[in-house]
């Protein structure tokens, strides 16, 4: 990751926790409340108890009262801290949005369609607030491009650090797929026609501004299903307690409803129940720190269930271009004479291919003399000679095409049979097997007839660490798929390096739409990234479709998500930020219901032992106190939030691996640890809270 | 008395009975509940029912099948109960009052037969043959019909909600299935020594002067059923204890391996029906191993006699046959409750105060270990779904089961299932304990009268219909509050089941990946093992403490 918005201070939790107080107390209104039934019967729980100890005070009941509202708050506080985190980040978006002076063309439409000169027409001085889509603008250097658009005539340098958090300039120019501008961003040289295709507060700024607040999430489905069981299992546990006193009264024992509310509070699961909407908040949170925006919380989900990854073969799995990596003769030249050639032809050769040759040459055919260099012309590639090389005043090198090559070979005099078939063939067949581009070089001296001297294998380089992300992927289950223009062959080679599980070779935009649709039809999910407007098709189509920062508008309106950083291996992290999302819903889930079982041994005993004293038994942690007891358990419950709102901001840590190794070490964590933690956290608290006179 | 090497060794023997049959009646059940061919005796009655027997029923029409099958069945057994005066085989008894005709009629129908009145004494051959056995059939065959709605719709992809054909499921069941078993099983019983007969009641003069009638009756054929489908509703009122029900430790393994031999064979068939066959053995190994569990603690339960009273004397035999002593009684206590049975062979209410305790949990379970036949296999793929669910969120992804993705629709017809059966027995059992109606139905008072009560709104709700026996039930009160526990015990749970297997009939059936959680391994038994007694725990352990636990450690 590049360095990004001015690295947020790293604060402590307790300053978060203070300063998000405030926005705390007023979500403490039932009716926000309400998004959560859990909460919403704690809170109604909290009224109860604080009517019913005015009535009747008691140290328990204000104990329980005060840790009741305590437990509402808890949860109200972990969704405002995770809500604050996107503030700062938020504010310094808004800076963008301030009003400017547009320089709207005035023109007919049918005018402003025509992209012709549109810069010489007239044009009008308006706010910036008041550009509608389709509406045309003419932006030079040192101004603020007025909304979001795409680049129409010209090619300008812009800084788009504020959006990117990236300081060095990008070109954005007409046509292609570096046309997209975002308003806001500073126009530093030439002059560039827009046309502005959205209109105010639905730009990109605005939509940035509402993820990362969190003020226009939506819940997630799976957040929603979960929310349904966790209502389901609340509903349960308000029949279980509702009922208990009437049994108990049938059994001649009466428990006070706050000791019944109290149980239902510790029955209820609470901890999930409060930080769900903050895991859900943090999640995203998680994915902007990374520089990527999901404009659905419904795509970070679908993220975590991903089976297919298309990803493209370069910049994803290769680096960029293709470098040199071995230098092959032919028998009669020596070593020494083909690896100078290479290097002498490559000294001013600008092309990365070219340096490359260079690094290599240097690297590990060390010595050989490269001087004479700068007295020669570079001969520089062009397409009609598929060539480049250098002309020294003694000799002559080109380096380029098999067929383009001996071509000229044969100008020089050489009879045809002499270079092809036989041993060259031999070798350019091979390089070309193996996925690589063959170079042949060749060099005449004087006036002699050209000889060719050897082979330059260029080859893609997959970037290093590639093959092992694929394989957590696999372990993961998911699929990768390499999409490439390269032929079969190479592609296949490629793919075998790099370790992915399938490729497509030669692929069209159609063929790539045809294997998602492929793909769905069968059942799985997929991922893709991608930047040009031919992509975006595929990339609506994909359950995940991450557009790159740099590319279109249309790819960036028909993804689910933009990568500022345009980095397009992310979509492996986006996958793993995904997955734990649900991993740490599902692992608290677990830790609140278990949890419940201690509570029980707390709680149970503590009602009905003055009735029963044989319940004595069941008080294995020998609790001081009746009140005590329930008191601890209700401290407990409330603290246990606290506690975990640290884990839920952050996600549990995830290591790529098996559904079944996931499940038991997350099981062994949250479901055992569950299970034993709040008997040690209830007693602990149980030996503090039975100094307190009254208990 | 108490020697653990028999009890062992019966239970050797039937799980060893169980192994063999289960996965051959398994096979079979698959076959039956897929085969596209109609045999001539069914397309007869296709015919004369008037049905389209290759119809896909969308689930909807498929459960107003169901329930209008059901509603029909409870209109003609209340009629035969209020006028069975006016009918013949009557034996002289006069026609049933009309809670006592409802609650009857609502208790066959649902596959419950719990029994407010004593068999023999209240209902004539007619009733007991046309009415009550008839419902032990075709009640159970719904229950088998709606399971394999379910298996089949899990097994399906995108087919728009349908889930099958209700009258080929049931008829299919009732003469492939349920009809030659027990004509088998009532053969062996009739071997081992039950009674079949059509005789007037022999009047018997007894040692000390008094004068008996000893009603005979076709008890064996009705004997078969009753266990075969897990119906329970016994002959006798003494039911399974009675000596011409089941006379002997022969006869007592042979009825309890007919109880658990269907809903374990339908986890296999599961598996075989939604193409691997290991899910289907995960499913029957969690039921396997919660029905060993109960019985251990129920074996130990009565075989150690925890307990003031069964200490003095030596063992806990009150309320148990002689012939059959602790251990036989704890398997088969544990087998009906953990199936939907509801027969016994020694009286609940005398079993010691954690053995009742045991039987009380095993109902609360939801009938699942193994379970009724067909309610047991839905009701442990119910608990599968929410496993499922919490378990598939710990690997990171949106939860799914079999290739079923558990979205928002799909888990709320799970919680409106799980939630159904608590809401029946706390509120249910919390009237009966408060009313002054239902206190008066109460032979203890204290712990132990709670967990009469508790016990049988529990066995009610869940379809089990045993009873701890002295509760008396045969009040207005009881009948009507325990007929409607029935029935919402019975039909609300398959409306949403059948709901539920819409859906997923409906879905896409996703390929499994190495992502995908695995729902066939010894971990996702442990787990699911876990969840159902851990919700079911959460759910009743403040009333068992109340009641059982209270009663055991004073």
């Amino acid at each position: 990751m590049n360095v990004h918005h001015p690295a947020p201070v790293r604060r402590s939790l307790g300053s978060q926790l203070v300063e998000a107080l405030p926005a705390a107390l007023r979500k403490l209104d039932p009716r926000e409340v309400a998004a959560s039934p859990v909460m919403l019967v704690v809170e109604i729980g909290a009224a109860a108890t604080t009517v019913m100890s005015v009535l009747d005070p008691s140290t328990m009941a204000v104990g329980v009262t005060i840790w009741l509202w305590l437990t509402v708050l808890f949860g109200t506080l972990a969704e405002a801290v995770a809500e604050g985190r996107g503030k700062a980040q938020a504010a310094s978006l808004r800076a963008l949005q301030q009003e400017t002076t547009a320089r709207r063309v005035r023109g007919s439409s049918d005018q402003l369609r025509y992209t012709g000169n549109l810069a010489a027409l007239q044009v009008d001085q308006v706010p910036s607030t008041s550009l509608r889509a389709g509406d045309v603008v003419v932006v030079e250097a040192g101004e603020r491009i007025p909304g979001d658009g795409d680049v129409i005539e010209g090619v300008a340098s812009v800084d788009e650090s504020a959006v990117t958090g990236e300081s060095a300039p990008v070109i954005r120019e007409s046509g292609g797929d570096r046309s997209a501008v975002t308003g806001g961003t500073v126009v530093l040289s030439d002059r560039i026609v827009v046309r502005i295709t959205s209109g105010p507060g639905q730009s990109f700024v605005d939509r940035m501004i509402a993820l990362v607040e969190g003020s226009e999430r939506q819940r997630t489905p799976n957040e929603i299903a979960l929310n349904i069981l966790l209502t389901a299992l609340t509903a349960i546990f308000v029949v279980v307690v509702g009922t208990l006193y009437y049994y108990a009264d049938y059994s001649g024992t009466n428990p006070s409803w706050v000791v019944l509310t109290a149980l239902l509070v510790c029955l209820v699961p609470t901890t999930i129940g409060a930080l769900l909407s903050a895991i859900g908040i943090a999640g995203m949170d998680r994915l902007v720190r990374r520089n990527v925006l999901a404009m659905s919380g419904r795509a970070v989900e679908a993220a975590g269930d991903v089976d297919v990854l298309l990803l493209d073969k370069t910049g994803t799995i290769t680096y960029g271009n293709r470098q040199a990596t071995e230098l092959l003769r032919l028998d009669g030249v020596t070593l020494e004479e083909l690896a100078r050639a290479a290097l002498l032809s490559s000294m001013a050769d600008e092309t990365p291919e070219g340096r490359s040759i260079v690094t290599l040459v240097r690297a590990r055919y060390g010595g050989i003399d490269d001087s004479g260099s700068d007295r020669g012309a570079l001969v520089p590639f062009s397409a009609t000679t598929r060539m480049s090389g250098l002309d020294l005043p003694d000799r002559v090198i080109r380096k380029g095409a098999a067929s383009a090559v001996a071509h000229w070979v044969h100008s020089t005099g050489v009879p045809a049979a002499e270079t092809s078939g036989g041993e060259l063939t031999v070798l350019v067949d091979g390089v070309s097997a193996s996925g690589g581009t063959p170079l042949v070089v060749a060099e005449q001296v004087g006036s002699r007839p050209a000889r060719v001297l050897g082979v330059i294998h260029l080859k893609d380089v997959v970037k290093e660490g590639i093959r092992e992300r694929f394989d957590e992927m696999r372990t993961m289950g998911i699929r990768t798929v390499m999409i490439t223009g390269d032929n079969a062959i190479t592609a296949r080679a490629i793919a075998e390096e790099a370790g992915v599980d399938d490729f497509l070779a030669e692929a069209t935009p159609e063929d790539k739409m045809a294997l998602i649709r492929r793909e769905q039809t069968g059942g799985r999910l997929v991922a893709m990234c991608g930047d040009g407007t031919n992509d975006a098709p595929a990339l609506a189509q994909a359950d995940v479709g991450v557009a790159m920062n740099t590319g279109t508008m249309a790819a960036k309106e028909a993804g689910n998500m933009v990568d500022l950083d345009s980095d397009p291996t992310k979509l492996i992290d986006i996958v793993e930020i995904g997955k734990q999302l649900l991993i740490t819903r599902g692992a608290l889930t677990t830790f609140s219901i278990a949890n419940d079982i201690a509570k029980y041994f707390a709680i149970l005993p503590a009602m009905f032992v003055v009735a029963f004293p044989g319940l004595d038994v069941l008080d294995i942690m020998q609790l001081s106190s009746p009140e005590s007891a329930i008191l601890s358990a209700v401290v407990f419950n409330a603290l246990v939030i606290v506690a975990l709102i640290p884990l839920s901001l952050r996600g549990v840590r995830y290591q790529p691996s098996s559904a079944a190794d996931l499940l038991r070490r997350n099981l062994l964590v949250y479901g055992v640890g569950g299970l034993i933690s709040p008997f040690m956290g209830i007693k602990l608290l149980d030996l503090v809270i039975s100094l307190i006179p009254g208990l | 008395m108490s020697s653990f090497a028999p009890a062992l060794g019966q239970v050797a023997v039937l799980v060893l009975a169980l192994a063999i049959a289960v996965p051959l009646l398994g096979r079979y059940l698959a076959h039956v509940y897929t085969s596209p061919k109609h045999l001539a005796v069914e397309r007869a009655s296709y015919r004369v029912l008037r049905v389209d027997p290759d119809a896909d029923q969308h689930w909807r029409t498929y459960a107003m099948s169901v329930l209008g099958f059901s509603l029909m069945g409870v209109l003609l057994l209340f009629g035969l109960g209020r006028l069975q005066d006016h009918l013949p085989l009557s034996l002289g008894f006069p026609g049933l009052p009309s809670d006592g005709a409802w609650n009857t009629a609502v208790s066959f129908v649902t596959n419950t037969n719990w029994q407010w009145y004593s068999g023999e004494a209240t209902t004539g051959h007619l009733m007991q043959m046309s009415g009550l056995t008839v419902q032990n059939f075709v009640s159970a065959g719904v229950g088998m019909a709606v399971a394999a709605a379910f298996a089949r719709a899990l097994s399906r992809n995108r087919q728009e909600g349908r889930i099958g054909n209700f009258w080929t499921d049931l008829v299919r069941t009732v003469l492939r299935v349920l009809l030659p078993i027990s004509l088998v099983a009532a053969v062996v019983l009739v071997l081992l020594g039950v009674v079949q007969n059509f005789l007037e009641p022999v009047v018997v003069h007894t040692l000390t002067g008094g004068v008996q009638d000893i009603t005979g009756g076709p008890v064996a054929s009705q004997e078969a059923i009753k266990e075969l489908g897990t119906n329970g509703g016994g002959f006798y009122n003494a039911n399974s204890a009675h000596p011409f029900e089941n006379p002997t430790p022969v006869s007592d393994i042979v009825e309890i391996f007919l109880l658990l031999v269907i809903p374990f064979a339908m986890a296999w068939a599961f598996g075989i029906i939604v193409g691997d066959r290991r899910q289907g053995g995960a499913i029957l190994a969690v039921m396997a191993v919660l029905w060993g569990a109960a019985v251990g603690l129920l074996t130990w339960a009565e075989m150690a006699a925890p307990g003031t009273a069964p200490g003095l004397a030596g063992g806990a035999m009150e309320g148990k046959e002689v012939r059959f002593g602790e251990a036989a009684s704890a398997l088969f206590a544990s087998s009906t409750t953990g199936t939907s049975t509801g027969a016994v062979n020694a009286m609940h209410d005398s079993l010691t105060a954690p053995g009742g305790g045991v039987a009380l949990f095993n109902m609360m379970l939801g009938e699942v270990a193994p379970g009724g036949v067909g309610s047991g296999l839905y009701g442990m793929l119910m608990l599968a779904v929410v496993t499922v669910f919490l378990a598939g969120l710990m690997v990171g992804r949106t939860p799914e089961y079999l290739g079923k993705k558990i979205g928002q629709r799909e888990i709320s017809l799970v919680a409106f299932y799980v939630l159904t059966t608590p809401v029946l027995v706390l509120v249910g059992g919390a009237i009966g304990l408060t009313a002054a109606d239902g206190l008066a139905g109460l032979l203890n008072s204290g712990p132990h009268g709670l967990s009469e009560g508790l016990y049988a709104v529990t066995s009610a709700s869940n379809n089990n219909g045993s009873a701890f026996a002295g509760i008396t039930s045969g009040t207005p009160f009881w009948n009507t509050l325990l007929g409607l526990c029935m029935l919402f015990g019975r039909f609300l749970p398959m409306v949403f089941v059948l709901a539920l297997a819409g859906l997923f009939a409906r879905s896409q059936k996703l390929p499994p990946s190495a992502g995908t959680l695995p729902t066939h391994r010894p971990l996702f038994v442990v787990l699911l093992s876990g969840v159902a007694v851990v919700v079911v725990g959460l759910t009743y352990v403040p009333v068992l403490v109340l009641g059982p636990i209270v009663e055991s450690l004073s």
